[in-house]
């Protein structure tokens, strides 16, 4: 187990109490003791260990060194990582080695972080368990007998059971806070647009989003610096200067206005998470924050909303997969149409295919209006809710999953209860805004996370209020026994 | 809104997704659930609002008409399952 802060681990670095190689064969062997969880698809110890010495080279020639040079982590396995194998959690992309990195694995890399190896996942994304992955599913190091959640599940359990102190995780519907609270960790998803999707296996290209898993608000921030920023080779990446969101974490929270949203603590929640939630929220009042009751009379439309255009967008993402180019193949087909339909059978998982198919019919002809643009006009009307919202307070707050983490098996014959697991979590996505999940004490032994969601490139506030939450509690610090 | 086997297999076909036949009923009535919970879009009420593709509504940036990515035909043909003379093979087309 490893809890030390990049902090921590910069300054031992710095100092040469430590090594990017040593930390990195540490790292290496706390996979090796986790594996269990399960929480990796594959890890590259020569390619870790040649970057990790040639980073310790540059320190002993007195180079200047990032941050995050010679610090361990891991990336999800749906960043595009050069000549290295990229699953996306799929049968489809089995022993596909891309021949370019995405651009947070060239930031990343650029930094002299060190990558140990590529995350379980759900896959393509889709799902908020990790029982999705083709690869296994990973396991809840609070409880192997759990989810971690997804879909970014490996890297919140690597994380969790301090394997690595950071990972990437990428959020679509949730897929980062989701799993960030089920394993007591937190949870940076950006704004749209901030972190490049360039290299970035796409899903929903509307709603992706790249951000990152690490134990606390000022290990988030010192990663979404590194990761952030301005890249052409995605056409939707924002250019607009960063904040500094390091310099602001110190910011008291005194007259910070926070809207606890009604509907995110009704029907489907949790009593007893609601109300550690509210402990959480109250330790934030005492630090001079001012809660105010909001109402977003829209968000119980945020699933349908968001499983119509999900998927309407995975339909046309994934017909990339045919069975020509790259990925699974069907033998023996005789004819091309019956080597892409067979192909893409084979090569994709269940849930992949009820969103490509649900996708397909949202968008064809004769049912258009009535989901696919009726859903757009319902993401509207989501945005205004919370652009509304914004008028009156500075954060919105609630927990981010309804429950703690569910036992394996238990909602994965039903895609609907499933689909309700991402209720607090999928209209954020719809609008693009920010939001953090941070670790808010626990029910029953297993983690709670409280959301804070900002408006849009306002990550310095998130990162700000979670961090002085983190200053004046110890849920962020708690380790599972294992 | 209910689902038919009918529209299960052109959908099916639309998506180019092999379902066998015997595999019909189940997806067609999973199709049918999922479906099912977007009921509640009838119910919100959007008019006179626009739709939203993107969240932030942007204008996409243009950028200069400059060739900055190297030719990496062979690096990209190399990860075909099957590939000759620099042409992606595929079940013959044209009898």
């Amino acid at each position: 187990m490893s809890s030390a802060s990049l902090a921590a681990l910069g300054a031992d670095l710095a100092a040469g109490r430590t090594s990017a190689a040593e930390l990195a064969a540490q790292a290496l062997d706390r996979a090796q003791q986790h594996a269990a969880l399960n929480s990796f698809i594959s890890l590259q110890p020569e390619a870790a260990l040649a970057h990790a010495n040639s980073v310790d080279a540059n320190r002993r020639a007195g180079r200047d060194m990032h941050a995050l040079a010679g610090i361990p982590f891991a990336h999800k396995d749906i960043f595009c990582t050069k000549g290295i194998a990229t699953t996306c959690g799929s049968r489809m992309l089995r022993g596909f080695a891309p021949p370019y990195d995405a651009q947070v694995v060239e930031r990343l890399a650029a930094a002299g972080a060190v990558s140990i190896g590529k995350t379980n996942m759900d896959e393509f994304a889709m799902g908020s368990s990790n029982e999705n992955s083709a690869y296994g599913a990973a396991r809840n190091p609070w409880d192997a007998a759990r989810v971690p959640g997804g879909s970014s599940g490996g890297s919140a359990a690597a994380v969790a059971a301090g394997i690595v102190p950071f990972a990437t995780g990428t959020d679509t519907g949730g897929s980062i806070r989701q799993p960030a609270a089920f394993c007591g960790i937190t949870g940076l998803k950006p704004t749209y647009g901030r972190v490049s999707r360039y290299g970035m296996i796409a899903y929903a290209s509307s709603l992706d989003c790249a951000g990152v898993l690490a134990r606390s608000a000022a290990d988030c921030a010192s990663v979404f610096s590194a990761i952030a920023g301005h890249d052409g080779r995605d056409a939707t990446s924002v250019d607009r200067p960063l904040e500094d969101v390091q310099a602001l974490l110190p910011r008291p929270l005194r007259g910070l206005r926070i809207g606890l949203a009604r509907e995110y603590f009704g029907g489907g929640v949790d009593a007893a998470v609601a109300a550690q939630v509210r402990a959480a929220l109250a330790e934030l009042e005492k630090l001079g924050a001012v809660l105010v009751d909001i109402s977003l009379p829209s968000a119980h439309h945020a699933i349908p909303a968001y499983y119509v255009i999900a998927p309407a967008e995975a339909s046309s993402n994934l017909a990339r997969y045919d069975g020509v180019r790259y990925g699974h193949r069907a033998a023996d087909a005789r004819s091309l149409d019956e080597l892409y339909s067979r192909s893409r059978a084979e090569g994709f998982g269940a849930e992949v295919q009820r969103r490509i198919l649900v996708g397909t019919y949202a968008l064809s002809a004769g049912y258009y209006d009535a989901y696919y643009l009726r859903a757009q006009k319902v993401r509207r009307l989501i945005a205004l809710d919370f652009a509304a919202a914004f008028e009156q307070v500075d954060l919105i707050a609630g927990p981010t999953a309804p429950t703690t983490a569910f036992r394996l098996g238990e909602k994965s014959d039903d895609a609907l209860a499933m689909y309700a697991a991402d209720v607090n979590t999928v209209a954020v996505n719809l609008a693009g805004l920010p939001a953090i999940s941070a670790p808010a004490g626990f029910v029953d032994g297993l983690p709670v996370g409280l959301q804070l969601i900002a408006p849009a490139f306002a990550e310095a506030r998130l990162l700000n209020a979670a961090h002085q939450l983190q200053q004046a509690t110890d849920w962020h610090t708690q380790e599972p026994q294992a | 809104m209910s689902i038919d086997s009918a529209t299960v297999r052109h959908i099916a076909r639309l998506a180019r997704l092999a379902v066998a036949e015997t595999e019909l009923e189940s997806v067609r009535s999973d199709l049918a659930r999922v479906l099912h919970l977007f009921d509640d879009l009838a119910a919100a009420n959007v008019d006179n609002l626009n739709p939203l593709a993107h969240p932030h509504d942007q204008v996409l940036g243009l950028r200069d008409d400059v060739a900055d990515q190297p030719d990496r035909s062979e690096e990209l043909l190399a990860l075909a399952p099957a590939a000759q003379g620099g042409y992606y093979l595929v079940p013959k087309v044209i009898e």
